[in-house]
């Protein structure tokens, strides 16, 4: 994913589904999926417009490797 | 250029606690606390440039696979002695960066006594302290750190200050030494926490790295599965409920009036040769050839604490193992260094030694009347028995026992100090029993008496307990 806008991204498959970074997120641009990932949690992901790379979210998220904030 | 915010490189890259699947992600519940502190830490020994000199002290508790995350050196200690572990090891190492990271039960229960005198000593050291005010690994059972009215499994109708005790603040108690740099309490409820836990974990280990002494960093970690609520509602309920228990802020910070390098210790390195040339010296064998000894002796020495009777003891051993025999020394006495009753088994033997106790003794000296009434009759048939006469009222049983009576404290008074009036009796025994030369427990007191000013009285006192036997016959 490139873009000139700054985004976050998730890895469904490290996502326990916890929610705090949509509890963080000052824009509300994060949501939580219908689907199940292969731990049978339901992750988070971006709803791709209005992230502004704050990176709240990546420290609120308690696992090391499951959100990346890019601010080009 | 782009900012990224990614896991850090001080991370392992695989977690290999995973026994399945793709050894990504840690073994911690959801929403847990422990995985925001371990990623603010990853990325500040990354930052601060110290990741490879970072040394990692595991605790026993949810955090105790420290080692399975932190691409740093690992060390995982017993429960609650991270502190003291961390102490170890850096003094032995002190350019390394050592971090011991804790939860409440190993850090405020076992291990207080670790924390608290690591803090008191000022060892140069971060200590992240997570609180959750549970027992998370083994199940929800009550903390220190739990609340009042707060249930868990071993508080199902919620702790009381009666029966449980209030919450141990460690901060505040902490706070009350002189020796810690800095000392304060995050939490982890909402972003603007999180970013001042991110801050304080940085400058914690900056005040390492610039030898500046002990820090600890609480931080107020939710336990969702603990607690039993859902990742968002534990952390409304840390900020709601728990902080007002723990409050946030700085409890202590003198970090910079603290002098860089002021807690660095430099440590030697162990230098074998010089511990061999000191056990060399121990044993160095006087210039006069060794006394034979006519007999195996068992003697006992009794009196008053503070007389000096275990000394007395100690000496005529040194002079024994100088002399090439089998020694030992068993003191026995009470709990006060002065005015206690005191009393000493020694062995001076050809052979070995079996029990080291004496309780028939062929040399008795007592320096008090609660001793003679005491041990007189143990004495064997025959065996000496010296009385200091200026103390003890009583007389011994002279049909039965050989019995030097002197007033050894009054001639060590007269000499200057009646702290001498042990040696006043080495004196008087070796010149009865004829077991040692003068010449050699004088060449021995002089290598065993470490205040060298005291030593001419003491060789004053010998030469004068020798003295009075000798006028007596």
């Amino acid at each position: 994913m490139t873009t000139e806008f700054p985004y976050m991204e998730v890895d469904s498959e490290l996502c326990k589904g916890c929610q705090l970074c949509i509890d963080v997120c000052p824009k509300g641009v994060i949501a939580i999926s219908d689907k199940l990932n292969s731990y049978s949690y339901h992750p988070a992901y971006y709803t791709g417009e209005g992230c502004t790379g704050c990176g709240l979210c990546f420290y609120a998220c308690p696992e090391p490797g499951a959100i990346r904030v890019v601010k080009p | 250029m782009a900012k990224v915010f990614e896991k850090p490189a001080s991370f392992y890259s695989e977690f290999e606690r995973k026994s399945a699947g793709h050894k990504k992600t840690t073994h911690y519940c959801p929403g847990c606390g422990h995985g925001n502190v371990h990623k603010m830490i990853a990325e500040a020994i990354e930052d601060l440039g110290v990741a490879e000199r970072s040394v990692f002290v595991s605790p026993v508790g949810c955090s105790v696979f420290g080692y399975y995350y932190f691409n740093s050196g690992n060390f995982q200690s017993a429960h609650g002695r991270a502190a003291a572990v961390a102490t170890g090891i850096k003094r032995a190492n002190p350019d390394s960066i050592v971090m011991s990271y804790q939860g409440d039960g190993d850090l405020a229960a076992i291990g207080t006594a670790e924390t608290v005198h690591a803090a008191n000593r000022g060892e140069n050291i971060s200590v992240f302290f997570i609180n959750n005010a549970i027992y998370g690994m083994t199940g929800g059972q009550m903390a220190p750190t739990t609340m009042i009215g707060q249930r868990t499994t071993t508080t199902p109708r919620g702790r009381t200050e009666v029966d449980h005790g209030n919450p141990v603040r460690m901060c505040e108690i902490l706070a009350t030494l002189p020796a810690p740099t800095f000392i304060t309490r995050v939490g982890l409820g909402n972003s603007k926490q999180i970013m001042q836990a991110r801050k304080a974990i940085r400058k914690a280990l900056q005040i390492q790295i610039e030898g500046k002494g002990y820090s600890f960093v609480e931080i107020l970690a939710p336990c969702p599965t603990g607690w039993k609520m859902d990742p968002p509602e534990a952390r409304d309920h840390l900020t709601k409920v728990m902080e007002e228990i723990f409050p946030l802020g700085v409890y202590k910070d003198v970090s910079d009036e603290a002098e860089a390098g002021h807690w660095n210790r430099i440590s030697k390195p162990f230098d074998v040769e010089a511990r061999h040339a000191y056990l060399q010296s121990m044993k160095t064998p006087l210039s006069l050839e060794p006394v034979p000894l006519a007999k195996d002796l068992a003697c006992k020495f009794a009196g008053f604490g503070g007389q000096g009777v275990l000394t007395l003891g100690l000496f005529l051993a040194q002079v024994g193992m100088k002399a090439g025999h089998q020694v030992s020394w068993i003191p026995a006495y009470g709990p006060e260094m002065r005015g206690g009753t005191a009393n000493c088994s020694v062995n001076i033997c050809r052979g070995r030694i079996g029990a080291p106790t004496v309780d028939h003794p062929n040399v008795l000296v007592v320096m008090n009347q609660p001793s003679l009434d005491m041990f007189e009759d143990t004495v064997v048939d025959g065996g000496w028995i010296f009385v200091d006469s200026g103390i003890c009222t009583g007389v011994p049983d002279r049909k039965r026992l050989r019995a030097i009576m002197l007033p050894a404290t009054e001639i060590a008074d007269k000499i200057g100090s009646p702290k001498v009036a042990n040696v006043v009796m080495l004196g008087a025994i070796c010149a009865a029993t004829g077991i040692f030369g003068a010449d050699y427990v004088k060449e021995t007191l002089r290598i065993i008496i470490k205040r060298k000013e005291l030593l001419d009285t003491n060789l004053l006192a010998f030469d004068a307990g020798w003295q009075a036997v000798v006028e007596q016959g």
